[in-house]
């Protein structure tokens, strides 16, 4: 149930940056390397979101491939969460190219002001 | 009434980081080295605790112990003389899974900083979230003791990825068990191939001198002045 800390995470990043506006819309980019389970995060967030500016709001997510590249030979692969040795090089010191992410990537808020005519 | 998107780009993990940060800028100023100590339940960390602690020559050992509810392994520390900070996260989102840089900061104020030189933070028993969550520490030991099986690393590459020292602990054990340690060896190469490892056991005693002297080493490294 790591879904529940990490929702908590994504609620607090929106609520800093919504200044008070209701939230209709949260996307976020998630990391394959999270091991998140999709339906558990949407419904971690229906919980953590309760009276805040996110309750009722969609959650978005993007899952991002996990990649790795080998600081020898440069070579990048997706990995399974399975191997983390280069399958080109058989070289150890890889480092994670994406698969890490948690990142709120941009919110969709009501605003309450008029649009200007003309 | 009409909507509005807002770009943020944001790790939803950077305000932990941030005071993860903080924490680490105040342990590095009191010379204190902190290691945050993480397992599945039962794996042995406060019994790998309690084998080195009034054993560390010239080095003053403080614990700061995570546990949803309850004192009882402090307890057994504070039996050892060690001076012991308990924090419950019971009072958090119905007892939170994990310690993260947040709680150990409200808990700052109750670590004697001054009286100690290695601080290890028992985190709450859990294999997945006290991964994600940085505290401020200079180093990250896990136990994985052998009754869990050989294909932890491959189950949990995070935690196993992002530690620094692996203590395989309960080996007195092996002689009665399935397991077979060479999988598990296999297994923690594939997810950190290299990661330094030990075969302990907190019952016998086997390894135990090893894993003390590694704590006394990192204390020593992490207080050269800068």
């Amino acid at each position: 149930m790591h879904e529940l800390s990490l929702t908590s995470a994504i609620v607090k990043t929106v609520e800093r940056h919504a200044a008070g506006r209701r939230v209709a819309v949260v996307n976020v980019r998630v990391g394959r390397m999270r091991q998140v389970v999709p339906e558990t995060l949407a419904f971690s967030f229906d919980i953590v979101a309760r009276d805040t500016v996110c309750e009722g709001a969609r959650l978005e997510l993007e899952i991002v491939e996990a990649r790795l590249r080998c600081r020898a030979c440069e070579h990048v692969w997706t990995i399974e969460l399975r191997e983390f040795r280069c399958p080109a090089c058989s070289g150890a010191e890889v480092e994670v190219a994406s698969g890490n992410e948690l990142e709120v990537e941009s919110i969709e808020v009501e605003e309450d002001a008029c649009i200007a005519p003309g | 009434m009409h909507r509005t998107r807002v770009r943020i780009v944001e790790d939803a993990l950077d305000a932990n980081n941030t005071i993860a940060q903080a924490n680490r800028a105040d342990f590095d100023r009191a010379g204190v080295t902190v290691v945050n100590f993480m397992s599945a339940p039962g794996a042995g960390k406060t019994a790998l605790l309690e084998r080195v602690a009034g054993d560390l020559p010239g080095v003053r050992l403080g614990v700061l112990e995570g546990d949803v509810q309850g004192s009882l392994d402090a307890d057994r520390l504070a039996a050892r003389h060690v001076p012991v900070t308990q924090l419950n996260t019971d009072p958090g989102f119905g007892g939170e899974c994990h310690l993260d840089a947040n709680m150990v900061r409200s808990a700052l104020p109750d670590v004697p900083l001054a009286e100690i030189d290695l601080l290890v933070v028992e985190n709450v028993g859990n294999l997945v979230c006290p991964a994600e969550f940085r505290i401020g520490e200079d180093v990250r030991v896990m136990v994985s003791s052998v009754t869990e099986g050989e294909d932890k690393p491959l189950k949990y590459p995070l935690m196993f990825r992002t530690c620094d020292l692996v203590l395989v602990n309960k080996v007195d054990l092996l002689p009665h068990l399935d397991y077979d340690i060479s999988k598990f060896l296999h297994h923690l190469d594939s997810v950190h191939p290299g990661v330094e490892r030990m075969m302990v056991s907190a019952r016998t005693g086997e390894g135990v001198d090893a894993w003390r002297d590694w704590l006394l080493r990192i204390a020593a490294r992490e207080r050269v002045p800068a």
